[in-house]
C-alpha cells in the first residue's frame, strides 16, 4: 500500500502548494467543500491539507452514498430480505451498513438470502437462475449508478423477467449541495465538483450555485494534483473577482454529461417529492424512485414496506461530519466506539466516508508528508 | 460501487450493448449501451463502474485513474474481486 511518502509528482504538488499560497490575500481565510468521498479519500491518503497553507482549509462534503441512507431505509430492505421467497442483492459496500436492527450481514448470519454483486447485472442473471424467487436489487448511489440501474430495469423488461425488481435508493447530488448551501451554519468560498456524477450530468446543473450563491464550483480529478490543481483554479476565480464553473476534469467529464446515460434515468425513474437523508434530514426532491409504468420491478410497490423511520444514533455526529461542519476527528466517538471494525455511523463504515478515511489514512499523514518533503 | 475502473475493450459480442474488457488482467463482458453513438472499438479504453462503461477515455487517463485506484487499497482489491465473480450477460 502507498503513503505519502511514495506520492507522485511531490514537485508538481509543491509548485501547486507555492501558487495557492501566493494567491491568498492577507486575513482572508478560505474553506472548499470537496463534495465527493474518492476526493475526500484522495485528500486523506495523500495528505493533501499540509500542502495547503494554514489559512486555506477543505471541508468533507455528502458525497458517498452509502453513508446517507437513513437506518429506517436499511431496515425497510431488510425487511423484504428476510422472506422466504426472497434473494436480496446489494453491492458489497452497504453489507456491513448498520440500520436499526443490524447490518445485511448480520441478517445473512441469521438465515436471510442475501447475495453481494458486482453489478445490477449480476442480479438479474441470479433472478433468470432462480425462477422461483424474488430477486430484489438494492439500488444506491447518486447519477454515477443510477443509469445502471435503470439499464438493468429496461433489460428486465426487454427479457420478460418477472421476478425482478430493484429497492431504488437512487439520490441525487444537487439537492444536497442546495441543502448545504441553504444551511445557517456553513460558509464556504467554493466547491471541488465530483468527478464521476458529472461524467453522466454535465457541468451545467452546478451554475445556480455560482450564479445564485456566488460561489466558484470546479470539477475536479481523483489524482492528488487534480485536486491541488482545481483548489487552485478556484483561487484564481476568487482572487480575480469570479463565480464560474470550470471543468479541470475535462479528460473524463463532458461538459453536457452523458446525454443517453440521462435519458434512461429519465426513461425509468422519476424524483420523489422528498427523501430522508442520513444526517442531513428530509430534502425536497433529493431522489428517484420508480416510474408507475415500470411499477412491475418496484421493490416499493411490490412489497409492503413498513417505511421504518430510526432516528440516527445518539452519539453519533455523522449528519455534522457529512455537512462539513465538523472534522471526523472531531466526533465524540470517533476511533474510540466508532471505528471501521465496529462503526455506529455510516461515515465509519464506507472507505469513502470522511471518517474511515481519516481513521485509515488521516492519522499517519502529517508526520510523513513532513517525512517525503524534507527528503 | 463508486469506484470508476478502467479497462481496454478487447472483443465486441453479438450484442449491440455487450463487449469484452480486459480490467486488470481479468476479462469480462461488460455493458457498454451508454456509449451510444461513440463508436467502441477493440484497443479503447473505458471507465467503467458497477459493470457499465460510463466513458471513453485516453491511455494515460487510464493510467492515472489506475494510479488512483492502487492507491485507494482495499476498496479496490474488494471492486475486483467482485468483478472477477461476475457474470454479465
Amino acid at each position: 500500500m502507498r503513503f505519502v511518502d511514495e506520492f507522485r509528482d511531490a514537485e508538481k504538488a509543491q509548485a501547486l502548494s507555492a501558487q495557492i499560497t501566493a494567491l491568498c490575500e492577507p486575513g482572508r481565510t478560505y474553506r472548499f467543500m470537496e463534495v465527493c468521498g474518492g476526493h475526500t479519500h484522495t485528500i486523506y491518503k495523500h495528505g493533501l491539507e499540509d500542502y495547503l497553507p494554514e489559512t486555506v482549509s477543505l471541508v468533507h462534503g455528502p458525497g458517498c452514498p452509502v453513508c446517507v441512507i437513513p437506518m429506517g431505509r436499511l431496515d425497510d430492505a431488510i425487511y423484504i430480505a428476510e422472506r422466504d421467497d426472497v434473494i436480496m442483492t446489494s453491492f458489497g459496500d452497504m453489507m456491513r451498513v448498520p440500520g436499526g436492527k443490524g447490518s445485511f450481514f448480520d441478517s445473512k448470519a441469521k438465515g436471510a438470502d442475501i447475495r453481494m454483486v458486482y453489478s445490477p447485472l449480476d442480479s438479474l442473471k441470479i433472478a433468470k437462475d432462480n425462477p422461483d424467487k424474488r430477486v430484489v436489487f438494492m439500488a444506491i448511489g447518486f447519477e454515477t449508478t443510477a443509469p445502471s440501474t435503470a439499464m438493468t430495469v429496461l433489460r428486465a423488461k426487454a427479457d420478460g423477467l418477472q421476478n425482478f425488481s430493484i429497492f431504488c435508493n437512487h439520490v441525487t447530488i444537487i439537492p444536497a449541495i442546495k441543502a448545504i448551501l441553504d444551511s445557517p451554519d456553513m460558509r464556504l468560498d467554493g466547491f471541488l465538483g465530483p468527478g464521476h456524477v458529472s461524467t453522466v450530468i454535465g457541468c451545467k446543473p452546478y451554475e445556480f450555485i455560482a450564479r445564485d450563491h456566488q460561489k466558484p464550483l470546479v470539477c475536479a480529478g481523483f489524482e492528488p494534483l487534480d485536486i491541488l490543481a482545481s483548489i487552485y483554479q478556484l483561487m484564481v476565480q476568487l482572487k480575480e473577482g469570479r463565480c464560474e464553473v470550470e471543468n479541470q476534469y475535462t479528460r473524463v467529464v463532458p461538459w453536457d454529461g452523458n446525454l443517453k446515460a440521462l435519458q434512461v434515468i429519465n426513461e425509468v425513474m422519476e424524483l420523489r417529492p422528498y427523501f430522508e437523508w442520513r444526517g442531513l434530514g428530509f430534502i425536497s426532491h433529493s431522489a428517484l424512485k420508480v416510474r408507475e409504468a415500470y411499477a412491475a420491478f418496484d421493490a416499493e410497490q411490490i412489497f409492503n414496506i413498513p417505511g421504518i423511520r430510526v432516528a440516527d444514533p445518539k452519539a453519533c455526529q455523522c449528519g455534522e461530519v457529512l455537512k462539513g461542519v465538523i472534522k471526523p476527528w472531531e466526533c465524540k466517538v470517533f476511533g474510540t466506539a466508532c471505528t471501521p471494525e465496529t462503526p455506529i455511523g455510516t461515515c465509519m463504515v464506507s472507505p469513502e466516508g470522511a471518517c474511515a478515511a481519516y481513521y485509515n489514512f488521516g492519522r499517519f499523514t502529517r508526520e510523513r508528508v513532513k517525512e517525503a518533503t524534507r527528503a | 460501487m463508486c469506484l470508476g475502473i478502467p479497462g481496454e475493450v478487447t472483443e465486441l459480442l453479438d450484442r449491440p450493448d455487450l463487449a469484452k474488457v480486459n480490467v486488470n488482467g481479468v476479462r469480462r463482458a461488460i455493458n457498454i449501451g451508454l456509449l451510444e453513438g461513440e463508436n467502441v472499438q477493440p484497443g479503447d479504453w473505458i471507465l467503467i463502474h458497477v459493470g457499465f462503461a460510463l466513458s471513453k477515455i485516453d491511455e494515460d487517463e487510464a493510467a492515472a485513474a489506475l494510479a488512483f485506484l492502487e492507491g485507494v487499497g482495499q476498496s479496490y482489491k474488494d471492486e475486483l474481486d467482485a468483478l472477477a465473480a461476475s457474470s454479465i450477460e
